[in-house]
């Protein structure tokens, strides 16, 4: 099958800005906007919005690489998964980033596909619930994908059972957000011959479907759905940040896929080993205690100290459910036509 | 003496030819029926109109180069011709520097012009609170100020009652045609022409004739005059 | 044929600003195209978009300029205590966030929200707001506003004395003079609504309620972040010009007058005015479904101030920069547009509202890129994408304004010899101040509530406050989260009046 998406074509920088009467006003800007020039050596890491933002484990993450590389760590953060891949193709191989961190498995194909990106050469015993041996992306945390109800009331036990009730769910785009690719995925995984049925009978139960993972838990929680999808580890959340223990995840009897988000090393990073040693640095404590409470994301690798209280009352599923980042771009185009057909009905 | 030598306006379907000569430092009346042309003639004199042909010369000069503002011309119209927002002082300062920035000496100017034209101690109001008749001495007060050889009047006055009326043209005779100005002055009205024209102009069916001292021009009427006068 | 000879306003500023509208607009589109590898033409999913696009803005617009004609009938005849703060307030659902409105709109038609509590309270049927009708009720509530001041402008446009004459010969006023009013007016505002629809994005993807509901603005979403098909992306927004131009056509035909900048606070006397009842329960109803749901975003919002982490706060003060500078360009560039003049002008005016804000982000980084990390531009750009996209409203209240001007006054200014600049200065700017305060409010409000471009462009210390209220929401925290809506509802609403306000200032105009 096609999958469009193709390398970018080379852009010959000096070329264009020879004849290009726009440098001098250009350059004025660079020079007003960069303001003091940096001693220190700058690592650029590009990224989602959300994992900078105050709440984010960003700052945590910024302030503790800083104490011992003697660098600037500078996070771009720009929209989510999705976005952060096209932001990487707009700005193919001229790209200032030296890590890019926060794709996951279902846009792994289409970023290898960019040749922008070098081996991490980290060797580390990962706690996935799969095995992980991919040489350019390494994983920095991981989730379960799940439904999100509210407790006490019908919890269905499969996405069979979940199409066939009455329940009232709010689900996310697949076209816009990397949940509902994810949601997408499983019913595939799940269904593998049956799945525009299930979406069929899933039609029903869905109020609506929105742009990105933001709107449709907003949704949820102002009444508007029973269920929205989300991760096994939101009500982790609610649980710690607000003491509330009212919300809780179904466990799905055909298992759930899996988020598995990572990073990678540009290749053509001006900043080689700052780049390395980030990545080692992203596989340690000092890294993976924070991603707990400010991610809301299972650790890749559980810290020394385990996981924060409140993390054992999640349910765990008993089946992970996972495509390679081949067959998940393989199945992405029928997947998605199946879910846009039945739902169009 | 202002010429407009063979020159001809087209509008649409319609057409002005007028080839005539204007003396210098008189006060000349346009007569004729609406849509005649009258009002169109003042705009080729003050430069609203680039003509279709023909020039249009003032003491020998031609003047299509100049603009508006540079030619040798002041005009009142029949509305706006003052600014609602700025104050009559303002209004009638402009006449000296577009820019309103008037050194202490300009300001004086106005101050002068303003006693003239009978509007001391209104320098400071807007436009909607004077009367019409003040309306009207503020836009003369202008022109006076101006102080340019020509003053082209497209019916300034004619929304003014009939004393008003005359009092305004007096004022127009007394201080804008004793200095020597040449004045036309389009007007519907033979008896405005008789009180202070001394020449008179008929615009009809797209031609303008010859001026006529003013008695002549209604002692011994024209056939077009005639009907228009009925 | 005689040539009119007076230009008096300098033409050269246009010409720039309407470069820059050109540039960012056909130019990232270009942009666009020009990266694109060309693959494969429309499906049979875009067709669809297509399909429904078209229909959610006939039918969005139709609704809103039904509903609006009998309020702005009733606006326009009826005088009371506060109908001049009625009116102003009136203009706010237009002047809001998407995100923001949403959040008030299920307050009040969602499923635990006053509307269907009340059903069931009756033993009534719930409705849901999800679906086709819930992206038409979202437009209407948005653009309904908008509608009943462009057409009680019109209304208020027509002389006292006709009113006069109609009563005087015991003419019916609907026929002799309504009618026709509404026959040159309602043509445009119907334009304007349509287009505004046609290029909805957020509305329909949260209200629409699946992928039946995919407008091609989201159809252009998708092909840029999906499949990264730039191609496909710019055939889209091609389309969707295409379809702007098409509706621009039909109803340039039908006539356009444009009203904006009459004062909305003249009652013209009238003598036609019984069933004053059916006006109020008009005005009534109407201020109450545009109401209702902004004292919902205030209500939720409330708790959630005290929430608020400091960086919000950074943002909103940043927000207000983003905005006070988009309103300055914007009003600069409607201005200099205006004072140009001429069709091309309008042309150029127009199309803003044709263009896909995700097509110009996209095209505009494409551009910036080629120089300089986006990241040090981001606001600059916003600003200026900002400016250009709440153009059209600008130009349309200003443009108006310095025709009439230049009608009146034209002769007066160029036989007094003032210069160009002393012709904008002396004369155009204080006469303009109403419309201009208008139009710059309006610019800041939009550009107030914008999540387009910065999304793309912005780094760590940029954000703005939708794009903060969207992280809060990211991050679980949606109390925050309606905290920072009420301060964006607050703050967008506030700039409008105030430069609404400040354009009052004089009366004597």
């Amino acid at each position: 099958m096609a999958i469009p998406l193709s390398p970018n074509p080379p852009v010959h920088l000096e070329d264009r800005m020879q004849h290009s009467i726009y440098l001098p006003l250009v350059a004025g800007f660079a020079l007003c906007a960069s303001g003091t020039v940096a001693q220190t050596p700058v690592l650029q890491v590009m990224t989602y919005d959300s994992f900078v933002s105050e709440w984010g484990p960003g700052p945590a993450i910024e302030a503790a690489f800083e104490e011992t590389c003697g660098c600037d760590l500078q996070f771009i953060g720009t929209g989510d998964g999705a976005a952060l891949l096209a932001r990487l193709q707009l700005e193919g191989p001229r790209t200032e980033a030296d890590i890019v961190l926060g794709l996951d498995t279902n846009l792994i194909a289409a970023a290898r596909e960019t040749d922008l990106f070098a081996p991490h050469g980290v060797d580390v015993a990962l706690d996935l619930p799969i095995t992980w041996d991919d040489p350019d992306f390494l994983p920095f945390d991981w989730g379960y994908f799940a439904f999100v109800g509210n407790e006490g009331a019908e919890a269905p036990t499969s996405l069979r059972a979940l199409a066939d009730s009455d329940i009232r769910i709010v689900i996310q785009d697949p076209r816009s957000s990397t949940p509902g690719l994810g949601l997408l995925m499983w019913v595939k995984t799940a269904y593998p011959d049956t799945a525009a049925d299930l979406w069929a009978d899933l039609a029903d139960n869905i109020v609506t479907v929105t742009p990105g993972w933001s709107e449709a838990y907003g949704l949820f929680l102002e009444g508007e759905a029973d269920a929205v999808l989300s991760y096994t580890t939101s009500p982790a959340y609610h649980l710690i940040a607000e003491e509330d223990d009212s919300k809780v995840a179904w466990a799905f009897e055909e298992g759930h896929y899996m988020q598995v988000e990572v990073a990678a090393k540009v290749a053509g990073t001006d900043q080689p080993e700052l780049a390395d040693q980030f990545l080692a640095f992203m596989v340690s404590d000092a890294f993976q205690s924070v991603i707990p409470t400010t991610n809301w994301m299972y650790p890749a690798v559980v810290p020394e100290g385990g996981l924060p209280a409140g993390f054992e009352t999640l349910i765990v599923p008993e089946t992970a459910l996972l495509l390679s980042p081949e067959d998940a771009a393989a199945i992405r185009d029928v997947a998605l036509d199946e879910w846009r057909n039945a739902l169009s009905q | 003496m202002l010429i407009c030598d063979n020159l001809v306006i087209e509008q649409d379907d319609f057409r002005l030819t007028a080839d005539i000569a204007f003396g210098a430092g008189m006060i000349m009346a346009l007569i004729g029926p609406s849509g005649a042309g009258k009002s169109t003639l003042l705009a080729a004199l003050a430069g609203f109109l680039s003509p279709d042909a023909g020039r249009v010369l003032w003491q020998g000069r031609d003047l299509a180069p100049l603009p508006p503002g540079q030619r040798p011309v002041s005009a009142i119209f029949q509305d706006n011709n003052l600014f609602p927002h700025l104050t009559i002082s303002q209004n009638i300062g402009l006449a000296l520097r577009p820019s309103l920035r008037l050194s202490r000496h300009e300001r004086a100017a106005v101050g002068q012009v303003l006693e003239s034209v009978g509007l001391a101690g209104l320098a400071d109001r807007k436009p909607a609170a004077l009367s019409g008749g003040q309306q009207s001495r503020a836009a003369l007060g202008r022109v006076l100020l101006a102080d340019r050889p020509v003053v082209l009047l497209d019916e300034p006055f004619a929304a003014l009652g009939p004393g008003l009326k005359d009092e305004m043209l007096d004022l127009v005779k007394t201080k804008l045609g004793a200095a020597g100005r040449t004045i036309l002055m389009v007007t519907h009205d033979p008896a405005d022409a008789k009180r202070i024209a001394d020449q008179a102009v008929f615009v009809g069916d797209g031609r303008v004739t010859p001026p006529v001292a003013t008695q002549t021009f209604f002692d011994n009427p024209s056939p077009a005059l005639i009907a228009y006068l009925g | 044929m005689a040539q009119r000879a007076v230009a008096i306003a300098p033409r050269w500023p246009g010409a720039a600003a309407a470069a820059l509208v050109l540039v960012l607009t056909i130019g990232t589109l270009a942009a666009v195209g020009w990266r694109a590898e060309w693959q494969r033409g429309l499906s049979p999913a875009d067709w669809a978009a297509i399909r429904f696009t078209i229909t959610q803005a006939l039918v969005s617009a139709g609704l809103s300029v039904l509903l609006a004609i009998p309020v702005a009938r009733a606006l326009a005849r009826r005088r009371f205590r506060g109908r001049s703060a009625l009116i102003t307030l009136m203009g706010a659902p237009f002047l809001l966030p998407v995100v923001v409105a949403v959040i008030g709109l299920l307050a009040v038609f969602g499923r635990g929200g006053m509307v269907n509590s009340g059903l069931a309270w009756l033993g009534l049927p719930t409705i849901t707001i999800f679906g086709f009708h819930g992206v038409v009720l979202a437009h209407v509530f948005f653009n309904l506003p908008l509608a009943i001041r462009l057409i009680l402008q019109g209304w208020l446009a027509i002389p006292a004395e006709r009113f006069r004459l109609a009563a005087s010969l015991n003419a019916p006023v609907g026929r002799l003079l309504e009618w026709p009013m509404l026959r040159s007016v309602v043509p445009g505002v119907f334009l304007v609504i349509f287009l505004i629809c046609l290029t909805s994005f957020a509305v329909a993807l949260t209200l629409g309620g699946g992928p039946r509901a995919t407008t091609v603005e989201l159809a252009i979403y998708q092909a840029l972040r999906f499949d990264f098909d730039l191609g496909r992306a710019s055939l889209l927004a091609c389309v969707q010009f295409g379809l702007c131009v098409l509706a621009a056509a039909i109803v340039w035909r039908l006539s356009l007058v444009d009203t904006m900048g009459v004062g909305l606070d003249r009652v013209v006397q009238r003598w036609d005015l019984r069933w004053p009842v059916a006006d109020y329960l008009m005005i009534a109803l109407v201020a109450a479904f545009l109401f209702t749901p902004l004292a919902m975003v205030v209500w939720r919002g409330v708790p959630g101030l005290m929430l608020l982490p400091a960086d919000v706060w950074a943002a909103a003060v940043r927000s207000v920069i983003v905005s006070a500078a988009s309103a300055v360009l914007c009003v600069c560039m409607a201005l200099a547009l205006a004072l140009r003049g001429g069709t091309l002008t309008a042309i150029v005016g127009v199309i803003p509202l044709a263009a896909s804000g995700l097509v110009v982000g996209t095209g505009a980084f494409l551009l910036v890129y080629q120089f300089i990390n986006p990241a040090h531009l981001a606001l600059p750009i916003t600003i200026l994408v900002n400016a250009t996209l709440a153009l059209p409203f600008a130009l349309r209240a200003i443009g108006q304004a310095v025709d009439g001007i230049d009608r009146n006054f034209g002769r007066l200014g160029a036989s007094l010899g003032l210069s160009r600049w002393a012709w904008v200065r002396i004369v155009v700017l204080p006469r303009i101040r109403r419309p201009l305060g208008f139009g710059a409010g309006l610019a800041a409000a939009l550009s107030m509530g914008d999540l387009g471009v910065i999304t793309l462009f912005a780094g760590e210390a940029q954000q703005t406050l939708p794009l903060a209220m969207y992280r809060l929401m990211g991050a679980y925290r949606m109390e925050a989260a309606a905290g920072a809506a009420l301060v964006l509802l607050v703050l967008s609403f506030a700039a409008f009046w105030i430069c609404d306000q400040r354009g009052r200032g004089d009366a004597d105009l």
